[in-house]
């Protein structure tokens, strides 16, 4: 029994790391996957053809690898070094190792790859009347694209979003390949160990989490439910 | 100079000329309807002065002052205020769903006037903004609608609060495009009515791209006739209804029937 409250606790620990991957991740790839999706939609051809160059090779690599490339390339090439935190406390600065901060940058751009092709079909599948009546009406595009579009956008990629979403939840163990103390990694230590159940145990973590996330998701479509286009 | 001119527009897609040389005006206070089979640029041409379109040559003035050429501005901020001198009501209403009436109205309007401010220039509107809205409301009738959602509405109250959106800015030129056309045969008298009322009582300018020939005929002092991307007829409605030309009388037959 007191076996299992440490571990319960050890795991929840690495709950911590991995949820603060998955809300980092969102925070720098939503906004990050629409300036993606805008530089894809330009009309300027060579930043739109870069654009897309660059999502063809974050949705079309691995995300381990990228992971990989992304912790060890900079040191080799450049000798750069990801940052850390170093406030002198000790958990928060074991959480935000360089591995950590690594692992949060490949996330955040491989996210935001796949968050600018569901922005970019949310976007086309407004009707181009909505525009244009934005347009007659005195709006500059800029104010368009924030006052009326967006919000019919989120109503139409709630449920592809939400996949991505959920998806995120169980890549961030995806992290433990550059040994970001995340969930799957403390469960696998037990494994290691010789103890099985952890590893089930970690997976009642994720799916309970993800459960949480669907209800919210249902919450936010039930919400936006008023708009109908 | 008349009022408002249109001389010698042109504008083709690819190889296939839309608006063959297009050239009227019309003077203030008049209704101009543009009728014809769809395909003959009725609409390109509406779009056209919308500066939703690009145009291959001609020019547009408005009260001798140059609103539109084959040089179309670079800075968004210049179309706008080119732009702003007409509204614009659309075949399919266009409300933005996720706005009450009152917002779909009031979001222009707001932002028109921040721009304004920014500028330098004095506002739109010399009263509040809540007692303008309430007056557009009112020419529409539908006062009590204020805060429905487009989606709660009939057709017809859509397109009627879609009027009273694209009075907003204050334009100078109404334009329609097809206002009747998305719409049941029952739900049309309510619109074109309220069109009729603009005319009637706060002497609009308006061009209508319209096929109720009947109100064509009852609204406009002006009709416009195109055919194939050229204007066959244009005069009074009495002179297009009754035109000799052969096109003409062979279109208003077949829309009679």
């Amino acid at each position: 029994m007191k076996e299992f409250g440490t571990i319960t606790l050890e795991l929840l620990n690495g709950l911590a790391s991995s949820l603060f991957l998955f809300v980092l991740t969102l925070l720098i790839a939503l906004p990050l996957g629409l300036l993606m999706c805008f530089c894809t939609m330009s009309k300027f051809k060579p930043l739109s053809w870069v654009s897309q160059g660059i999502v063809l090779v974050l949705r079309g690599t691995p995300l381990m690898l990228q992971i990989f490339v992304i912790f060890y390339v900079p040191g080799i090439l450049f000798n750069f070094q990801w940052p850390s935190m170093n406030t002198g406390w000790g958990w928060f600065d074991a959480t935000f190792s360089t591995r950590f901060i690594a692992a949060l940058v490949a996330f955040g751009i491989n996210y935001a790859a796949y968050f600018s092709e569901i922005f970019r079909g949310g976007i086309l599948s407004i009707p181009k009347g909505q525009f244009e009546a934005g347009q007659v009406l005195g709006m500059t595009k800029k104010e368009i694209f924030f006052k009326v579009i967006l919000l019919q956008m989120v109503k139409r990629i709630v449920p592809p979003m939400g996949n991505e979403i959920i998806t995120l939840v169980k890549d961030t163990s995806l992290a433990n390949v550059i040994a970001v103390s995340e969930l799957m990694f403390r469960a696998q230590q037990q494994l290691n160990k010789g103890l099985i159940w952890p590893i089930f145990y970690a997976g009642l973590f994720y799916f309970l989490f993800n459960a949480l996330l669907t209800y919210l998701l249902k919450a936010v479509e039930k919400k936006l439910d008023y708009i109908k286009v | 100079m008349s009022y408002f001119v249109v001389k010698s527009l042109k504008k083709s897609y690819g190889k296939s000329l839309i608006l063959k040389d297009i050239s009227f005006d019309i003077d203030k206070g008049q209704v101009l309807s543009i009728i014809g089979r769809s395909g003959c640029g009725k609409t390109t041409l509406l779009r056209s002065l919308n500066y939703l379109e690009t145009i291959d040559s001609g020019e547009v003035y408005l009260e001798n002052e140059l609103l539109l050429s084959n040089e179309f501005p670079k800075k968004e901020n210049d179309i706008i205020k080119k732009r702003i001198h007409y509204g614009l009501v659309f075949q399919s209403f266009n409300l933005f769903p996720q706005y009450t009436v009152y917002q779909n109205i009031e979001l222009p309007l707001k932002l028109m006037e921040a721009k304004r401010e920014k500028e330098n220039l004095p506002p739109l509107l010399n009263r509040p903004i809540e007692e303008e809205i309430m007056d557009l409301l009112d020419k529409v009738g539908l006062q009590d609608k204020r805060d429905s959602f487009p989606s709660q509405l009939s057709g017809g109250q859509c397109q009627r609060i879609a009027i009273a959106r694209a009075m907003a800015l204050k334009p100078d030129i109404l334009c329609f495009d097809e206002p009747t056309s998305a719409l049941d045969p029952e739900l049309t008298g309510e619109v074109l009515k309220v069109i009729l009322e603009l005319k009637e009582k706060f002497h609009l300018t308006m061009i209508i791209v319209t096929h109720e020939m009947s109100f064509a005929r009852r609204i406009s002092d002006k009709v416009m006739f195109m055919d194939n991307g050229e204007i066959v007829d244009y005069g009074s409605p009495e002179e297009v209804f009754n035109s000799t030309k052969e096109r003409t009388k062979a279109f208003l037959q077949s829309s009679i029937l």
